[in-house]
């Protein structure tokens, strides 16, 4: 199997999930070569071809250059499949491609089954087994999903371009709000949709005050402005990794699962004990929040 | 201005999800409906632009599925869509994304609408990728994932997440396809006279083949629980019971808890 990996450039710098799409290809026991638009001056750490594109040039947000450029390699190379991470980038960029070469795109590997790609469904409650029936594929991995390969060696660069008129004009980034840094908490209890409103944050807070640790907050909370931004937990806010990991109410999208899988003990609260975080939880307590919260923050208190 | 607002009807997230006897995806029996949450970001955004440019814009929404999804369609009606469309199509719970696509893009081709408005993916499916097929098939510009957007005279700005936090701030023109992430805005309540007229609403009902469904790329099966954490313990029983019996094993297995009391 031949694949075309697609890396990844974020602040100059080739992201470490990179390493990630070469664990997957080596899985596949695959022979691979890579895409990216970055430096000359900065090449990965990577053995076989690689087609590299200028990013100052390309832009880091034009997907449609981005996409000309992907298609480019493509048409060179002839993949059996192109690789993505199923990230901002990745996902944004895939059913471009896939539109272009009308052809199958899985979105969200996390496994292999029998020559089929294991996805998730049902906001990460059930997987499923989906095969393409189209001789080429794009596919996107789930970040996490697959352990990286180490990257060794020196790449053979073959230079290419593309036209740099993007239809999507890029007028800047916007830096999260700091302030509040969770990484070196060595506990966090967080909240998530599930605990119901507002108001019902409290008993978060006084679990953590009793167990000594901070607050913490799954994506819904923060949007629904229950508890400030500074505080999210996930891929798309900070990445933790506590001794002890308390998710109240937090069913656990995958994205939120990526920011704390590195936490010693999990402790889930949960009224669905289907719900996702069952798959990264020691201990699940099926449990209605509004009881056991206060019971356990006595009991802690009592001590 | 036409806007179009495609939108999925999905299971309520908290069911018990039962493989369907084929195992190739669930057993609707039992099962609560509501439409996509992604999906309401974009009729809710649609409608907000409408309101702003008062009578000169009209929002269509478009759902494809069996018979269920109506009450989806009179949902986005109640919430202030002006029209409905509704691809009946039986089988649309199990067509791959290509497939849905070429459906809505066989519906909109020639429609000229100037924004179409989707969720950034569906929280069953998740494979997020029927906007953009239906954005390059149609030749129009994408934005994914937008949690900001603002129109001027047919320039889009938008904000779109990327990693750890930030957010980058794009500006395209329209004809463009938008898909919503979480954070866009609040779905309103509809009021319930817009909900009774929603109700005498008429719908157009169009077949799969009259939009040009198209053969599908890729297959899908198995459709299993996740696994759980192996070595995890799961409790129930009174909430009392339950606070010492984790407090026990908070001690014996984490070390968070020190000696003399709590830190």
């Amino acid at each position: 199997m031949k694949l075309l990996l697609v890396g990844e450039v974020r602040d100059d710098r080739l992201t470490a999930e990179t390493a990630e799409l070469s664990g997957f290809a080596a899985r596949l026991d695959a022979e691979v070569s890579m895409v990216l638009a970055g430096s000359a001056d900065a090449l990965p750490s990577f053995a076989g071809r690689l087609y590299l594109a200028d990013l100052e040039t390309c832009g880091e947000f034009s997907s449609d250059v981005h996409k000309r450029l992907v298609l480019d390699a493509i048409e060179r190379e002839q993949p059996d499949a192109v690789v993505l991470l199923h990230s901002s980038y990745g996902w944004d960029l895939a059913p471009r491609l896939a539109a272009a070469m009308q052809s199958a795109q899985v979105s969200g590997v996390v496994g292999l089954d029998d020559g089929g790609y294991v996805v998730e469904s049902c906001n990460g409650k059930m997987r499923r087994t989906v095969r393409p029936l189209t001789d080429f594929a794009v596919l996107t991995i789930q970040p996490g999903a697959f352990a990286a390969a180490p990257m060794a060696g020196s790449p053979d660069v073959i230079a290419i371009e593309a036209a740099p008129d993007s239809a999507i004009e890029f007028l800047g980034c916007i830096e999260p709000e700091r302030g509040i840094d969770l990484s070196r908490a060595g506990v966090i209890v967080s909240a998530g949709r599930g605990v119901g409103g507002a108001d019902q944050v409290e008993l978060v807070r006084a679990l953590a005050s009793a167990l000594g640790g901070e607050v913490g907050a799954s994506r819904p909370v923060v949007d629904a402005g229950w508890l400030e931004r500074a505080r999210q937990v996930g891929s798309s806010g900070q990445s933790v990794s506590p001794s002890l990991y308390v998710a109240c109410g937090i069913s656990g999208a995958i994205q939120h699962l990526a920011g704390m899988k590195g936490s010693g003990f999990v402790l889930a609260i949960n009224t669905d004990r289907d719900a996702p975080i069952a798959s990264v939880a020691d201990l699940l307590v099926v449990a209605d929040l509004a009881e056991f919260l206060p019971a356990l923050t006595a009991a802690l208190e009592q001590r | 201005m036409n806007i179009l607002v495609c939108i999925k009807q999905v299971p309520d997230m908290e069911g018990r999800f039962e493989p369907n006897e084929a195992g190739s995806w669930f057993d609707e029996v039992g099962l609560a409906w509501r439409m996509n949450e992604y999906d309401a970001f974009a009729v809710e955004e649609a409608v907000r632009l409408k309101e702003r440019l008062g009578g000169e814009a009209r929002v269509t929404a478009l759902c494809v599925g069996p018979a269920r999804v109506v009450e989806t369609l009179r949902k986005a009606l109640s919430m202030g869509c002006d029209d409905a469309v509704h691809i009946d199509d039986p089988e649309a719970p199990e067509r791959d994304p290509w497939q849905i696509a070429s459906m809505i893009v066989g519906f909109a081709a020639g429609r000229g609408f100037e924004l179409v408005f989707t969720g950034m993916q569906s929280e069953d499916r998740s494979s997020a990728q029927v906007g953009l097929l239906v954005a390059e098939r149609l030749g129009v510009t994408c934005a994914t994932g937008i949690t900001a957007f603002e129109w001027r005279d047919g320039a889009i700005t938008v904000e779109r997440e990327i990693e750890g936090g930030r957010s980058c701030t794009l500006r395209l023109k329209a004809p463009a396809l938008l898909t919503c992430q979480q954070g866009l805005n609040s779905p309103r309540y509809p009021t319930l006279p817009n909900i009774m007229k929603s109700k005498r609403a008429k719908l157009t009902v169009l077949t799969p083949e009259s939009v040009g469904l198209e053969p599908p790329k890729a297959s899908s099966g198995n459709f299993r629980p996740h696994e759980r954490n192996a070595a995890g313990v799961i409790l129930d029983g009174d909430a009392v019971t339950l606070a010492a019996q984790v407090l026990e094993i908070l001690e014996t297995r984490t070390a968070v808890l020190g000696k003399g009391g709590v830190r």
